[in-house]
Parts: C-alpha cells; structure tokens; sequence
C-alpha cells in the first residue's frame, strides 16, 4: 500500500464513521422521542429507494446539490469559501428564465445552451463581483457573498412581484414556460425507450450534473488553468513566483462557482417548475457547502455527498409523514447532525484511523 | 572522564518500512558542548525527538543524569531537566517576551500574579546568562537572534540542565550565529549542558567539545572536536570524500545579458530597501551580492525577477528592455530567458502539497510542449521531471511523492532542476545552499559552475560568505539598500568584504 492509497483509505473510513455516528445519536435522539430508530431507519430507506417515486425525487434532489457542492468546491481548490451558490442559484436561475419566456417559439435544443449560458453569465456575474471585490480589493468572500445571497433574494422579489408577475395573477411568480421549452422528464426520456417510471420532478439535468461533475474534474486536475487556481489557492507567494496572476484565479474560481451554482436553475425552473418562482432555490446553495466538504472537495465525493443529502431530504419527508413522532424538524436535525459529525468533527477519530491504517499496511 | 548527563544505548527508530534510527548509542559528558552532526536525513532530529518525548524508541534505553527513564512526552523530559529549541521557533508574535516564556507554567487563576512573580526570576535569568532581551518587548518586534534567545530562556525558565538545539544558526546571520556562540559558552561555564544538532562543519569546529556523525540512522563515530578536522567530519558524514573547495577554471566573461540601471525600491511599509543600484552580469561570469541578510538583497532580487513590480530604474534582458510602466511579472521574465531559484524555496518556489511532478512545471505550465488543446500533457510533464530527478540525484527518485516530503536538500535539487533543465540564458539564484546538507551543496554548486562555463550568465545572492567567495568571479557588496563596493574575486579577501558589509567603504579607510 503506497501513501496515496493508504490516504484514500484513511479519508474514506473516517468519513464513513462520521456519518455512522451521525445516524447512531439520530437514532438515540429518534429512541428517546419513543420512536423505534430501527424502524425509522427502514422507513427512511424505503422512502428514498424502495419504489421509483421515491428514487426519483432523491436524484432530483441530488442533482441540484451536485451544482451547488461543485459551485463550493471550485472556489475553495482557489483557497475562496464561496457560500455564496444560494444567490448565484437565485440569479443564475433569473437568467434560466428569461431565455425560456423569451424564447419559447425556439426549439429545446436551441434554448438548452442558451439557457446554460445565461446561468453562466448571470450565476458568473453574481460570482464574479465578490470576486473581483476580494481580488482588488481584499473584502473577504464570506462576507461579500452572504451580501450578495440578501441582494439577489431582493432583486428577485422585485422583478418577480413587479416585472415579471402576469398582471391578472396573484402570487409573485412568472407565467408558465410554453412546453416546447421544459426540459424533458426522466419518465419521458425512459418512455422514448419503451420503459415505465412514474413521474417525478426528476428530468434530463441529473445527466448534465453528471457531466459537469466530470468536466470539474478534468478541469481542476488535469488543465492548466486547474493547476493556477490549485497553485494560488495553495500558496500565493509561489503564485506570484511562477507568473500565475492571484486576482485573475479568483475571480474566475467565482465564475465559475456561480455559473455551476446557475445550472440550479436549470434542474428546478427549466426541468421541474416551468415558471420563476420565490425561492426556488432555498437552503440548496448552503447545503452545497456541506456536500462539498464532505464529499472533501472531490467531484466523486461531492457525487456521493449529493446522493446522501437527497436521501435524507426525500427520506427524511417519507419519515416525517410516516411516523408521528417525528416532523419535519426531526429531518433538520439528522442533516445538522450529518455536517456536525462529517464536517465539524471531521478529525475526531482520525488519529485512532490512520493509526488502524499504519498497522494494515505494515 | 565527568559524569554522564545523557546516555542512549541501542535506540531504534522505524517510520513504516523507513529506518531512521538504528541501534544508535549516544553519551554526552555532563558540561559540555555536545556536537550530533549529519546530513539531512541522517536520523538527527528523530533522535532527539525520542529525547524530547515526541517519538517513543521502538527499542532502547535512556538514562538522563544516570538515572534511567522513560520519556513519553514533553512534559518528562521538561521534568527531567532537558529544553529543547527548536529550528522553526515556538513563540507566539503578538506577545511579549515575558508572556511567551510563562506560558504554559501560569499558576493559581490570576495571569498578572503569576507574570509579577515570573518578571524577577526571568530578569535574573537573563543577567545571568547574558541573555539580554527586554522582558516587555513584543516578539514581533525582535529579530530573529532575539527570538531565538527567549526560547534559550524559555528553556532555562523551566529549569533546564540540558539544552538541545537544532539546527539553530539556520535563520541567523552570521553575526548573531557568533552571538549565539558566546551564549552557548557562557552556557557551559556555569554547567549546563549543551547538544548541537546541525550541519555545519564550521560550528563543530568552532564551538563544540565533542562531536557524533550520524549517517542513513546510524551512528558512524564519536569524535573529539580537537582531534578532528572538517576534512575527516565531512567524508564521514557523507560516506566519501568530498571537496569543499570549488573547482574552477577562471572565468570567461562576455557580452552584459544583465544590465541593472538605477533600480529604486520602496516596500509597503515606505521603507526604502534598494537605493539606486546599478550592475551588470555578462555571459560565462557569476556575480555575488554579498552581505548581512536585510540589507536589500531580498528586495533587489524580488524587483529583478518580477515577484514584485519594478518601480524606478530599468532592467535590460539580453536585448529586451524592461521599464516599470510595462508591469512585467515574474512569467514575463522566463519568456525574456531569466530562470531564478529563489531564496526560500519552501514558500516561494514549491507548492509544497503538490507532487514532484507538478512542481517540475511551476511557472513553465504555460509552455506548449507540456499542454494540450484542452488538458495538460501528463507523458511530457513525467518526462521532464523523471529526467531531472535522475539528472539531479533527487532522493527518493518518486515522481508522485508531495515535494513536503523530500529533505530539504532534495527540494532544493527540484527546484534547481526546474530552473537549470531549460537552459535559460541568465540565472538569478538565492541562498542556493540555505538548509541544504553537504553532499547537496557541492552538487548544486558544481552545477552553478557549469552553467557558467556554458557560457551563461549567473547572478548569485547570498548570506554564506563562504559560498560568495568560492563560487563568484566578482563581488559586490551589498549595505543598507546601496552597492557599497565591487571585488574581484581573484583579489578578495574576507576582511575587506566584511567591512564593506559592515558599511564601510575602501575611501573611508
């Protein structure tokens, strides 16, 4: 066992102990309520793969994540905390929608890009000013980005309340994108091949999200420009050493953060809602940060990370319905347990780990 | 023979499959100077670290005083009477002198109660031993001698008998290495004991009583340093002769590739660090900057290699002319034919987390030959870095290995390479040899050597004096920001170039 594989395989037990934790004290806390955590743990499961409904929601659910773990994670490989994907969401899925109203005379395989686009420019641009705020101007990220998640969620009441609100209507939503537009549901797309699903939210974005965990990859460690964002994100002073300009990485880390944490609009406005709606992209964008940490920054573990955080959101709904005891809160509390134990007590055991692993490959 | 203040026997060490200390046995007489000399790598630091409690001995006994023990940690070996200090030094910046050394020995729940107490024993302390540093003073505000001086008295704060040092001249000037000798003396004459761990033949010789070679984790010889000589130490250490004077054939110099006219620099802070510094470098020569470290030379370095924007003055490349307002950054530079090593190559010239091979391509990732249309060419960068860890003897020959791991000799061999394998037309190299063992440092200056009879033109900046006056063929003298005065090297002599480091100039005399 050399020491990269002995790495992975300290990374991969700890992580996979952390979560057991996690899920020992939900199921404690899940005891003490007089519930059977066995019971819910089943329950759970079944909710989130037992039948394809289910399944399908916990993808759909898992695809905006992977946007949102991606977004984090390319910033933080350029030493950025990115947590601003909630309002790059928001606004790179303004820009989803205003391609699809504006053009929905325009075949699919037109608007597509064009819509990928302008989440990229609009989610970008969100991305982009903290960006160059901290690049030429040292503001901290953290703190820019959490401003810009405020200024979007006003932007968008705005236009969504005034502009683009239909007159006759009450909510604060835009009119429904005309068909030609959506982008096909997974149980159309299985139907083209003579297969039966029932029908879910989930739509044809999960395989875009899964290309694009492909490119991120490539991207930051097989590309040049990967390796001057790792570079600066590792060590300014070697940057600047090498040539490698620190404030043009960062800013376009931001870009291409936001343009990832955009692609949300896709998979909820394009694929599910067929309408700007409020909100649309609540909590997915923190959640993103949690995925990414977890999932340690690596588009295979974001992978998986994503897949965990859209079991426990379907899942955790199957449980709070099924079983009294526990509502919707109970569901809040085992994902605030999950990043408690696999984020913020990450090391807990991770001396007693690598010692296990030392011993192994001796 | 005076009593035994350490005795080790039979100490073994493994890292994994790694052997780093085997069947050592070390006895160091009670009020003495006490060399552990060896190359990096050779087992040095893990040894004392068994000492000092951080590591357990796989197999071994100590006894300190003659009284067998079993150091688990820190806090034995303080009890036991040993203080260690330690290369990269444990102080926290923004405290005082005073406040470093109690931490960690406050007692009762009021700080001021145990810093009056602390003030009279420390202010004793520092008398005694002639450790002069102003228990108020902030640590920030002291440089790097002073530093190094409250963790001495952190040590003897805690009541040590027995002082381990390592490597402690590696961040000192020349003047406060002398410094740091004369307290290490005083040291002695009121009986503590003292072991010296570093590298450096010329500290052996000049401070020690007795001196142990470690070589590949094994203890190779005891010595008296007065029955020794740097000769014997270095082959012993080394395993094979080894030539501390540089060979060389007089120089054949050229055109000027370097040309620096009237360069001006101010730092951030507004202190003026270079004053109107004029020279040049022609091809087949090295130039030497000489002087006390942060007198400008890092300054001048960073403006010519474009880590910091040029600001007054101009440079010329070969025949490209570099002015402040075309904001050249350090890639610019390469483009113009300029390789530098730079002075500290833990920060600026690895990313130490990345691999060897993607540290071979720092600063030369943009290059064609290792890029595609889209992704890197991985074949063309393994190739490179293969051949320039065989070519350069860099120990473990493992491409994928993190350049944190590899001694810090081999990092230096990385980046030499890096810089040297391309062929540039002007090489900019500081401290070529800071922290590197001395097998590394006679190849790396042979490779210096030969890049000038190559042909190349080699502008070198150091603090060693040593290094400046074997390799260079002229000298110039660096002092408060200004060139205080050139020196063939075929006619300097030490003295001279000592005084003009010191700020005064020939006419003056």
């Amino acid at each position: 066992m050399n020491e990269t594989q002995a790495n992975t395989l300290v990374v991969t037990l700890v992580t996979i102990i952390n979560l057991l934790l996690a899920f020992l004290v939900s199921g404690i806390v899940i005891w003490v309520l007089g519930e059977d955590p066995w019971f819910a743990l089943k329950t759970m499961l079944y909710g989130a793969f037992g039948y394809d409904e289910g399944l399908g929601y916990t993808l759909y659910y898992t695809t905006n994540f992977i946007f949102t773990g991606l977004a984090f994670a390319v910033g933080f490989h350029c030493g950025l905390f990115n947590i601003g994907a909630e309002g790059q969401a928001y606004i790179g899925g303004l820009g989803v929608g205003l391609v699809c109203l504006w053009l929905e005379s325009w075949p699919l395989w037109l608007v597509f890009p064009l819509a990928i686009l302008a989440s990229i420019v609009l989610g970008g641009l969100w991305g982009a000013i903290p960006g160059y705020l901290k690049a030429k101007r040292g503001s901290h990220e953290v703190v820019t980005t959490i401003m810009f998640n405020f200024i979007a969620s006003v932007v968008m009441v705005n236009l969504l309340s005034h502009v683009l609100k239909p007159p006759q209507e009450m909510s604060p939503e835009s009119r429904e994108f005309s068909e030609g537009v959506w982008v096909p549901q997974m149980h159309e797309i299985f139907e083209w091949f003579g297969i039966e699903i029932t029908q879910t939210p989930l739509n044809g974005t999960f395989f875009f999200a899964l290309i694009c965990l492909f490119l991120v990859w490539r991207f930051i460690w097989y590309t040049r420009w990967g390796y001057e964002l790792r570079t600066v994100g590792t060590n300014e002073t070697a940057s600047v050493y090498a040539g490698i300009s620190v404030s043009k990485n960062i800013i376009i880390a931001m870009v291409i953060g936001g343009g990832l944490a955009g692609f949300v609009g896709i998979n909820e406005i394009m694929g599910s809602s067929h309408r700007l709606m409020l909100n649309f992209q609540a909590g997915i964008g923190f959640t993103g940060i949690a995925v990414s940490l977890i999932g340690r920054n690596h588009p295979l573990g974001i992978l998986l990370a994503a897949l965990l955080f859209g079991i426990l959101y379907q899942g955790g709904a199957e449980l709070s319905f099924e079983v009294q005891a526990i509502d919707r809160h109970m569901v809040v509390l085992i994902q605030g347990l999950v990043i408690l134990f696999a984020g913020a007590l990450e090391n807990l055991f991770r001396p007693q780990i690598e010692q296990f692993v030392k011993r192994l490959a001796t | 023979m005076s009593a035994l203040a350490i005795e080790l026997t039979g100490i073994n060490k493994n890292f994994g499959n790694v052997c780093a200390n085997k069947d050592v046995s070390l006895k160091v007489e009670s009020g003495t100077i006490h060399g552990i000399i060896g190359e990096n790598g050779a087992g040095k630091s893990t040894l004392m670290s068994i000492l000092y409690g951080f590591y357990q001995a796989d197999s071994g006994t100590i006894s300190v005083q003659d009284k067998s023990m079993q150091i688990q940690n820190a806090h034995d070996a303080i009890d036991a009477g040993i203080g260690m200090v330690h290369q990269h030094f444990m102080l926290v910046d923004t405290f005082t002198v005073l406040e470093n050394v109690v931490l960690g020995t406050e007692t009762g729940y009021s700080l001021k109660k145990s810093l009056e107490a602390s003030a009279l024993e420390l202010q004793r302390l520092e008398k005694e031993y002639h450790l002069e540093v102003g228990i108020d003073s902030v640590i920030n505000t002291l440089p790097v001698g002073l530093q190094q001086r409250v963790e001495i008295l952190k040590a003897l704060y805690r009541g040590a008998d027995i002082l381990i040092l390592d490597e402690p001249t590696g961040v000192l000037t020349p003047q406060e290495a002398d410094h740091l000798f004369r307290v290490l003396s005083e040291l002695r004459e009121q009986g503590k004991t003292v072991i010296l761990i570093t590298h450096k033949l010329r500290e052996i010789m000049a401070i020690t009583d007795n001196v142990s070679v470690m070589r590949q984790g094994e203890m190779v010889a005891h010595l008296k340093t007065a029955e020794t000589n740097q000769e014997e130490l270095a082959e012993l250490m080394v395993g094979r002769k080894v030539l501390l004077q540089v060979d060389k054939a007089p120089a054949k110099p050229g055109k000027p590739v370097l040309t620096v006219e009237h360069l001006d620099f101010t730092d951030d802070s507004g202190v003026h660090r270079v004053k109107d510094v004029s020279f040049n470098v022609r091809s087949g020569e090295i130039v030497g900057i000489a002087g006390v470290s942060g007198n400008g030379q890092s300054e001048l370095l960073a403006a010519i290699t474009g880590i910091q924007p040029l600001q007054k003055g101009q440079l010329k490349i070969n025949s490209e002319t570099i002015r402040p307002d075309m904001r050249a950054d350090a890639a610019d530079m390469r483009r113009f034919g300029m390789a530098h090593v730079p002075e500290d190559r833990q920060r600026m010239g690895l990313v130490t987390s990345f691999s060897a091979q993607e540290n071979s391509i720092l600063g030369y990732h943009n290059d064609p030959a290792y890029n595609g249309l889209f992704e890197m060419d991985r074949d063309a960068i393994l190739s490179t870095c293969q051949h320039g860890m065989e070519h350069y003897d860099v120990r473990p020959n493992n491409l994928n290995l993190r350049a944190s791991l590899f001694s810090g000799g081999n990092q230096q061999k990385l980046v030499v390479a890096r810089e040297l394998e391309r062929d540039p037309e002007l090489l900019v190299i500081g401290q070529p040899t800071r922290g590197v063992d001395i097998g590394a440092i006679e190849f790396i200056h042979r490779q210096i050597i030969a890049m000038r009879d190559a042909g190349k033109a080699v502008l070198l900046v150091s603090v060693e004096l040593d290094e400046i006056l074997s390799l260079s063929d002229r000298i110039l003298v660096m002092f408060a920001g200004q060139i205080m005065g050139e020196v063939q090297a075929s006619s300097a002599n030490e003295r001279d170039i000592g005084l003009l480091m010191a700020g005064i100039s020939k006419e003056a005399t």
